[in-house]
């Protein structure tokens, strides 16, 4: 397998199938609400050309961090973005989280525009967001409560303990955030959101502060929820490593200002994927190589091709030989 | 170095042994001094009566004095001879109770309107003016307009403990709202929390500590005003007690009630910073 070694990789680049093609603008958004035929060939969640500008003092129509945003997310997928700081990954989130708006654009998930916050999304915030004056049981609790207020006490501490037993904290629930290492923090941060059972998962950076060792062990234990409860997972990374450890889909952004969707890269290695053994397959080097040049060169780099539609960003499957769709 | 946890409070009561020598000294040496003035009036000694005995004498007690007074007062706290003749204990629990009333008075309007100017910039921005304003006025300044409006002593006493606890409790209030952790909320809008079981399961503990370091100022300024109010309204409390007594020229009691003036407000601080640490939660 030399292919596999080479630094350059020929890369397969092809549009969607006709019927996963967005249709033009203005059909579609008739169609989306009402066409039930259209409707099983819309992914899960969808975003149309999202847009978002900061106002700044002086400049009546600043640049905007991304514009021009459109992908999609089928139910069960894990789906991570790659790009730089600044490219606008966690402003993305949080306007899917319903957090923040967009300028332009809009999202739907299930078929419903979001329209702010909701119970059907969960969020994992970077810095875990736990409050400190709350023990993780009661973080967790919390959560579940406001899910489930008609449920009795006991009912919404057994839900709470059996999502931090998932996460391997049975024997801290009882301790206060300030007593636990950073990493169990994050894994209260992420039972708090699988316990509310949402729709959809969505992980801001989640493990971007904790050593190598801990956010490895973290990776395998949500690997394993998200197959326990097949998960729709959007997650922001910029360590290629966990994209292709997690990702099913990898959405790559260029630099910001004005960021865009380069690509999505489809990971050609099937689940379930194990960290053990990931390496060893042919196909990892060719993608990471494929994922680390784009980082270093091409999200700086990148302007649009003759083929290359916005509204419709190409699916790349790296290792695969080049020959037209 | 090693560790000498004796050390702090040896020291302590060695200063307090070289002050009340240098205390003891310093009067017994101005008495001293005394008996040779001049001799007194006739007239105005038989006016004078028993206190004639003392001469010239200064009126500044020994510690010896001081401390058979303290016992006095501590074995018969609560005794009520009278307007004038009222026991320390009764004293001082009619200046706690002013400084409670007007205090947690002040509390009930801080704490919700704090809440509100602190989630509100539009509020606070309107606000911010009057507090301005409002909040560097001495208290007592506003006595005789509550005695002129409110018509009773008493009750401008407390209005006054009122207006003065008021304000570090409204600004500690709303600056601790304000300042909630941008992530906390969102978390509590993600998970679709009422605004109510926001305000008190997220908002409040997060915002606690400011609060109860507002309060804590607070009660120590109320504890210093209530006792230039009482020495102005007169009647009852320990304020009163003290200009009663130096109208009487007892400095003994005088210097009885500043002891215990010093040890209520230092009991009172104490409360609070007790409340303050069991709230208090560490990241």
């Amino acid at each position: 397998m030399s292919a596999a070694l080479a630094p350059v990789v020929p890369l397969k680049t092809q549009t969607r199938d006709p019927v996963e093609a967005a249709p033009p603008p203005s059909a579609g958004s008739s169609a989306d609400k009402k066409g039930p035929i259209t409707m099983s060939t819309q992914p899960f969640l969808k975003v149309e050309g999202l847009k978002r500008q900061f106002p700044q003092p002086g400049s009546p129509d600043p640049a905007p961090v991304f514009e021009d945003v459109h992908f999609g997310i089928e139910r069960g997928q894990f789906v991570c973005v790659l790009g730089h700081s600044g490219c606008g990954k966690t402003t993305i989130l949080n306007i899917l989280a319903g957090l923040d708006e967009a300028s332009a654009g809009h999202v739907i998930m299930d078929g419903r525009e979001v329209r702010g916050p909701s119970l059907d999304r969960g969020v994992v915030f970077q810095g875990h967001a736990l409050m400190p004056w709350l023990s993780a049981l009661k973080n967790v609790e919390f959560a579940v409560r406001s899910r489930h207020p008609d449920w009795s006490a006991k009912q919404v501490r057994e839900h709470a303990v059996k999502y931090l037993e998932l996460v391997h904290l049975g024997h801290a629930l009882d301790k206060k955030p300030a007593e636990l290492s950073g990493g169990m923090k994050q894994r209260v941060g992420i039972a708090r959101a699988f316990s509310i059972e949402p729709k959809m998962l969505l992980l801001d950076e989640p493990f971007g502060a904790l050593d190598a060792l801990t956010r490895g062990s973290i990776q395998d234990e949500l690997i394993g929820i998200v197959e326990a409860t097949q998960q729709t997972v959007f997650m922001i990374t910029h360590d290629v490593d966990e994209a292709i450890l997690l990702a099913d889909r990898i959405v790559l952004m260029t630099n910001g200002p004005r960021a865009k969707i380069a690509e999505i890269v489809v990971n050609p290695l099937a689940r379930p994927r194990v960290r053990e053994t990931l390496h060893q397959q042919p196909a990892f080097y060719t993608l990471r190589n494929h994922l680390v040049d784009f980082l270093v060169k091409r999200s700086r780099e990148f302007q649009p091709g003759p083929g290359w539609d916005a509204k419709n960003p190409p699916l790349v499957h790296p290792g695969q030989s080049s020959q037209p769709a | 170095m090693t560790r000498k946890p004796w050390l702090a409070p040896l020291l302590s009561a060695l200063f307090f042994a070289l002050f009340v020598g240098a205390w003891y000294l310093a009067t017994t040496a101005s008495s001293g001094g005394a008996g040779a003035a001049p001799a007194m009036d006739p007239e105005y000694a038989a006016l004078m009566g028993a206190q004639a005995q003392a001469g010239g004498q200064s009126a500044m007690p020994g510690p010896g004095e001081v401390a058979a007074k303290i016992w006095e007062h501590v074995s018969d706290p609560f005794y009520d001879r009278g307007t004038n003749d009222k026991g320390l204990g009764i004293q001082i629990a009619y200046s706690i109770a002013r400084v409670l009333a007007g205090y947690l008075l002040a509390a009930l309007v801080a704490i919700p309107l704090g809440f509100v100017i602190g989630m509100s910039p539009l509020v606070y921005k309107a606000l911010d003016p009057f507090i301005q304003i409002l909040k560097p006025i001495s208290p007592l300044a506003w006595m005789p307009l509550a005695l002129y409006t409110i018509k009773d002593s008493g009750i401008s006493a407390i209005f006054v403990i009122f207006i003065c606890s008021l304000w570090p409790m409204l600004v500690n209030t709303a600056f601790g709202v304000a300042s909630v952790r941008r992530e906390w909320l969102n978390v509590a809008r993600t998970l679709e929390v009422s605004p109510l079981r926001k305000a008190f399961l997220v908002i409040l503990p997060a915002a606690a500590p400011t609060i109860l370091t507002g309060m804590r100022i607070s009660i120590g300024i109320a504890w210093l005003v209530i006792v230039a109010a009482e020495m102005l309204v007169g009647g009852t409390g320990i304020g009163y007690f003290v200009w009663n007594e130096w109208n009487n020229l007892s400095i003994t009691n005088i210097i009885t009630a500043i002891l215990l003036i010093g040890l209520v407000g230092m009991l009172l601080d104490h409360l609070l910073a007790w409340v303050a640490r069991a709230i208090s939660w560490r990241e």
